[in-house]
């Protein structure tokens, strides 16, 4: 049995005419320590794909199952980071770290809770940092902060909704690195949704195309076979990463393609001439 | 890493950011910019206010002429001319017995400013003697079980003031206690808030006169066995109940419209109820708490001059209308001086909550 699977889900929003099925007919199975990326166009519908993982929401029909469990609600053991950082402004670095672990581990004493937060604070290398509130930090930090506070619950499976999407090149390099050495040293189960084919392939072992939605779907799996640590530089020599990357992305454009001519309606006008005014006046 | 506190940043946030300049122009720092914007600043309100004085000056001259026109034609046609003659003479005189009683030059509202400092002092002084002749007195009949005697004298314009700020300040407690724990009852639950829409949009209108009606049969039923003066509790409850709406308003929508996210948030780190509403609900909620208490405070401060006129507990209002009623040469120029008191005081505490509000206050993408 899989560590984590969804079986024929599908998820409409509205009622009666104006129902839109978002997804339709997903499967998917994810096993323990494996980092999965899931590949998709803007709006294709990846953040109610993850918000149906992590719990946040509940399919319409069909199971997602966590360890052979129906998924029901939120839980620890799956932690999440969320496309827009999500912090609470009103609090520092530290306190929104704080409060995410007490909740987690309602055992441990305030001192050992605070080392906790000051380790992963050190992890992503915001030390510096600590006691500033989210609008004194710039996008990058804000970013490192959310993963830190995903991380420092030590949840089993780590769930990515584009965490890097808003950020610029550089950051976003810099940061992949990060969560691929605390992925690599925790070996924790991942998933990732991105909208960069690079970042996947760079990242995970799977990478799995989502359809554009309405009625979204997952493609054919696409393996990644190259060995870990990967070298991003070394990477665009690679014969391996070349081909994968120009067969999802070859997939990914015909889908597009796709969904363009499909969209292309043929309006039957009704044959009307204009009336003839002349001999009238 | 604390940043300190200049005259510079007190002054920005609190909206006086004229006083910087006003320091850079004696210690002579000033670019050009700064000049323009000096000018703009100190010149042009000095300017104004200057100018508003000058046109009220000149338009009490003008109604001081039409009343006393009016007097000398009807000395004239009800007595004739010779007391006509009387009358222009003795209103060129000075003489308090005729003057004609219209709108104050801004000058006499100067001296009745004066006046009513100088007879506070009076009475303070009048206080201190007599507290200082009782003082063996009081001790004695503490002694003896017997109740202090107190100065019952006539309180003094400052007395007043500081009488309506006290009411002011409990009506507001009064709302505050009342209005938010119920906005953000009534946010936190759609039942909740159909039960109460009805509540809310039927009293929200109603005058501070009639809530002083209300508030006045209850209290005087409730208090009948009681021979304390209950005009400052009538007064403050009316002053609490007309202000509140603001704030339950606001509570109720800042707290029903908290960020998606943050809610989103809570449910991943699996905050309990009670930690979902202190840790995230309401700190998310607080500017928009603070917009409604700070327009809870100002029509505190506006009503309550209305409902002590009516209730007659000591207080800028019923020093108004004694003023009124009293007919005395200087009466109008006084109820102008309380005009600028009421105006100022209220201008100061919306600066106040305005102050507190900016201290509270996060923009919505600065977590995002």
């Amino acid at each position: 049995m899989a560590y984590l699977e969804l079986n024929n889900i599908c998820k409409t929003y509205g009622h009666a005419d104006d129902e839109v099925e978002v997804l339709s007919n997903i499967n998917l199975s994810i096993e323990e320590g494996e980092f999965v990326a899931i590949v998709g166009f803007t709006g294709s519908g990846k953040t109610t794909l993850v918000n149906l993982i992590n719990g946040l929401i509940q399919p319409t029909k069909g199971e997602v199952l966590f360890k052979g469990v129906p998924v029901s609600g939120t839980s620890h053991e799956r932690g999440v980071i969320f496309q827009n950082y999500s912090l609470l402004p009103w609090l520092t670095v530290a306190q929104n770290i704080y409060m995410a672990v007490r909740e987690v581990f309602p055992k441990k004493s305030k001192s050992e809770l605070h080392a906790l937060v000051a380790d992963y604070v050190e992890m992503v290398n915001l030390t510096p940092a600590i006691n500033k509130r989210p609008k004194e930090l710039s996008g990058g930090m804000r970013q490192r902060v959310a993963v830190a506070r995903a991380l420092a619950m030590k949840p089993e499976m780590i769930i990515m909704d584009e965490p890097l999407g808003a950020l610029d090149a550089l950051t976003r390099g810099n940061l992949q690195d990060e969560i691929l050495n605390i992925w690599g040293k925790e070996k924790r189960t991942a998933l990732l949704i991105t909208n960069d084919v690079d970042e996947g392939i760079y990242m995970a072992d799977r990478i799995i195309p989502l359809r554009p939605g309405p009625n979204a779907t997952l493609g054919p799996e696409f393996k990644i076979d190259i060995e870990r640590p990967r070298d991003k530089t070394a990477l665009n020599d690679n014969p391996n990463f070349k081909s994968t990357r120009n067969a999802i992305i070859e997939y990914l454009m015909d889908i597009g393609n796709q969904r363009k001519s499909k969209t292309q309606k043929e309006y039957i006008l009704p044959d009307l001439q204009p009336k003839s005014f002349v001999g009238h006046f | 890493m604390k940043q300190s506190i200049t005259l510079e940043r007190v002054g920005k946030f609190m909206g006086l950011g004229f006083l910087t300049t006003l320091k850079d122009l004696f210690t002579g720092n000033l670019e050009r910019e700064d000049f323009i914007s000096f000018l703009r600043k100190v010149i042009v309100p000095l300017a104004s206010i200057l100018l508003f004085i000058g046109l009220w000056h000149l338009g009490a001259k003008a109604l001081f002429q039409r009343e006393a026109n009016f007097k000398i034609e009807k000395a004239l046609t009800d007595q004739g001319q010779a007391a006509a003659d009387d009358m222009k003479a003795c209103i060129a005189s000075g003489d308090v017995s005729c003057q004609p009683n219209t709108l104050p030059a801004p000058s006499q509202v100067w001296d009745s400013y004066k006046s009513l400092l100088k007879d506070h002092r009076a009475i303070s002084d009048d206080k201190e003697a007599f507290i200082q002749k009782t003082a063996t007195i009081n001790a004695k009949r503490e002694a003896n079980g017997q109740e202090h005697i107190t100065y019952t004298g006539r309180p003094s314009f400052i007395d007043q003031i500081i009488m309506s700020l006290k009411t002011v300040f409990a009506g507001f407690l009064l709302a505050l206690i009342i209005a938010v724990p119920l906005g953000v009852l009534i946010g936190l639950s759609p039942t909740l808030r159909s039960a109460f829409n009805w509540f809310i949009q039927i009293f929200k209108p109603v005058s501070p006169v009639v809530w002083y009606l209300l508030v006045f049969m209850i209290v005087k039923t409730l208090l009948i066995y009681s021979n304390d003066d209950s005009s400052f509790i009538i007064s403050f409850i009316s002053v609490g109940l007309c202000s509140m709406w603001a704030t339950l308003v606001n509570t109720a929508m800042g707290v029903s419209s908290v960020d998606k996210d943050y809610i989103n948030v809570a449910k991943v780190l699996k905050l309990g109820p009670i930690q979902k509403v202190f840790k995230v609900i309401l700190p998310s909620s607080l500017p928009l708490i603070f917009t409604g208490l700070k327009i809870t405070l100002s029509v505190a401060w506006m009503v309550l001059i209305a409902i002590e006129l009516l209730a007659q507990s000591p207080g800028l209002g019923s020093f108004v209308w004694e003023e009124f009623q009293n007919g005395a040469n200087d009466s109008n120029s006084k109820i102008i001086v309380a005009m600028f008191v009421i105006g100022i005081i209220g201008f100061l505490l919306d600066r106040i909550m305005l102050t507190i509000q900016n201290a509270v206050s996060f923009n919505k993408n600065e977590g995002i």
